[in-house]
């Protein structure tokens, strides 16, 4: 078992405009990639639990399989830069999904 | 058809690194394009209408670009001039142009500026014909009393006003609030490129070396369109693009990964393929682009929701950490009971307790207590000295609140700086993110010629 974390290349979460938060799982190992997808553990109920987001919060969830990437978008209850903002760029929001546990094997460098 | 684009940095006057400026100037690109906006820092810069870096250093990032474009004879082109790309931006940044212009003999470069502000009637009129549409799940519905609220409209432009000031024979252009691809797709398309290739290369050229690795918005990158492809070339030998750090910007600040949607089009990247040249370049092929009936442009403005005063301060006592919340919510309730004459409502306290979920309120997943929490207490209120007031009576309440338990009973908070209460002046909201239908690309975006510069054309 692996989280998300370390079998991650890029983990980071983003502004997508002032009402949206998005968050990117990039990974350099097509197995990685495949594995996490293959789980089924990356869905809208999970990031909705996760997050502590009604479900309607939630975009659909985006595997691209050629950059080896999955995309999550999520709706700001509070958009960029006004009061109860606490991250007016979105780029610290990444964090509950870390530790997602993935059944793959880690490919030693 | 081929073309050359330098991308000196991700921000316009974030800085960048002189070498790698040159070094892109030795490839002989077309043009530079260089985009200057961001919504990013939130609705503050686009309320106030202030920008987004200091004159000082978008001058010192103009001067090169400006100087080096001339002896080259090559275009400029500046998205989103001065940040929020309003009217007070874009004149900002055109009195930096005219000092540098000044300065260095540069009268003959023909300036064009595009204007993106977008007036409240059209708003207003958009809004009954019911041609308004929130652009995302928590953006409420547009209402005159928003229109009429908001402190101003901006619109992002499309490659069409752009492309028209470049047909006009400009040599420097300065757009207002522009999409952030569309200046370099504008002129890959006036040379006869393929506009789904344009505006993808404009997409990752935008950021500038942010694509490479290390990546940076710092440093300039160079973009290279060569009949079905493109190529991301790094002008530092510090950094190197590979086919996952190019692919991965694709993703950077959009809602999904492989389709974009801009004014007037829609960018489909499922089929790109992503190789690496073996030089530290990476080639992109596959990009596709469509316009839609339909021409929308993205409304964003700002409305002012009262103004902010707050203090910083520290706890490292092990009760009072476990009791936080509690404390908060007692020290509120007698500061509302203290400012009993005003409506609770008129005025808003908040907590942020870093180390405890600072970051991310109710979201944060993680339960556990640290040794130490920050505190920011924020007072937001309809005039800057009531917010002062309230502020002073919280900060008071708080360290001395005697909760049950205590035995640090000296004072609860450390404070960092003398004196501890930061007035921080006027807090604002985006109230308009909302797409207008727009017969086209063009009719909201007047270009005009700056000083003498149009030699006899006319507009």
């Amino acid at each position: 078992m692996a989280t998300l974390y370390e079998l991650a290349k890029v983990l980071r979460s983003k502004n997508s405009g002032p009402f949206e938060v998005t968050v990117d799982i990039l990974f350099e190992h097509p197995e990685y990639y495949e594995a996490v997808k293959a789980s089924g553990l990356l869905t809208r109920e999970t990031v909705s639990r996760l997050y502590h987001l009604p479900l309607e919060y939630i975009n659909e969830i985006v595997f691209f399989d050629v950059a080896l990437g999955i995309k999550i978008t999520y709706a700001r209850a509070i958009s960029s830069g006004t009061i109860f903002d606490r991250d007016v760029y979105g780029a610290q929001q990444h964090a509950p999904i870390l530790g997602i546990e993935i059944d793959v094997p880690l490919i030693q460098s | 058809m081929s073309l050359k684009l330098l991308s000196p940095c991700g921000i316009l006057g974030y800085g960048f690194p002189i070498e790698s400026f040159m070094r892109g100037m030795e490839y002989k690109p077309d043009a530079i394009v260089v985009d200057a906006g961001s919504t990013d820092a939130g609705p503050h810069k686009l309320g106030s209408g202030v920008a987004i870096v200091s004159r000082d250093a978008y001058k010192k990032d103009l001067l090169p670009i400006l100087t080096e474009s001339a002896k080259a004879n090559i275009p400029v082109i500046i998205g989103s001039a001065g940040g929020a790309g309003a009217r007070v931006h874009v004149e900002w940044s055109l009195s930096v142009i005219q000092e540098i212009v000044a300065e260095h003999n540069l009268s003959h470069r023909k300036t064009a500026v595009i204007w993106a502000d977008i007036p409240k009637n059209a708003i207003h009129n958009a809004v009954d014909a019911n041609d308004i549409t929130p652009l995302g799940y928590s953006v409420p519905t547009l209402t005159h009393e928003d229109v009429d609220e908001c402190t101003g409209a901006v619109a992002q432009m499309g490659d069409e006003p752009i492309l028209r000031a470049i047909e006009m024979g400009a040599d420097v252009i300065v757009c207002g609030r522009a999409y952030d691809p569309a200046p370099f797709a504008a002129i890959a398309i006036h040379n006869g490129c393929d506009a789904g290739l344009a505006y993808h290369m404009g997409k990752i050229l935008e950021c500038a070396a942010l694509c490479a690795e290390p990546g940076t918005t710092k440093d300039c990158m160079l973009g290279i369109i060569d009949g079905d492809h493109f190529d991301i070339v790094p002008l530092s030998a510090q950094r190197i693009c590979t086919k996952t750090s190019v692919a991965a910007h694709t993703f950077y600040e959009k809602d999904h990964p492989y389709l974009l949607h801009g004014p007037g089009i829609m960018l489909d990247l499922s089929q790109c393929q992503f190789s690496e040249n073996g030089d530290g370049s990476v080639r992109v092929t596959g990009s596709k682009l469509t316009r839609p009936e339909q021409y929308t442009i993205k409304l964003e403005g700002a409305t002012k929701v009262g103004y902010r005063s707050f203090v910083i301060a520290g706890v490292r006592d092990p009760i009072l950490i476990s009791r936080l919340d509690e404390v908060e919510q007692a020290v509120k309730a007698q500061v509302q009971k203290y400012f009993a004459h005003l409506d609770e409502n008129s005025y808003h306290i908040n907590f942020m307790n870093y180390g405890q979920n600072g970051v991310m309120g109710d979201l944060e997943p993680v339960t556990e207590l640290a040794h130490e929490v920050g505190v920011v207490f924020e007072v937001i209120a309809p005039e800057q000295k009531l917010a002062n007031d309230i502020l002073s009576n919280l900060r008071s309440t708080f360290l001395h609140y005697g909760y049950t338990g205590r035995k640090s009973t000296a004072g609860n908070l450390a404070f960092p700086f003398a004196p501890s209460d930061v007035p921080f002046g006027p807090v604002y909201r985006f109230s308009l993110y909302h797409l207008m239908n727009v017969p086209n690309g063009l009719d909201y975006f007047p270009i005009e010629w700056v000083g003498g510069a149009n030699n006899g054309n006319t507009l």
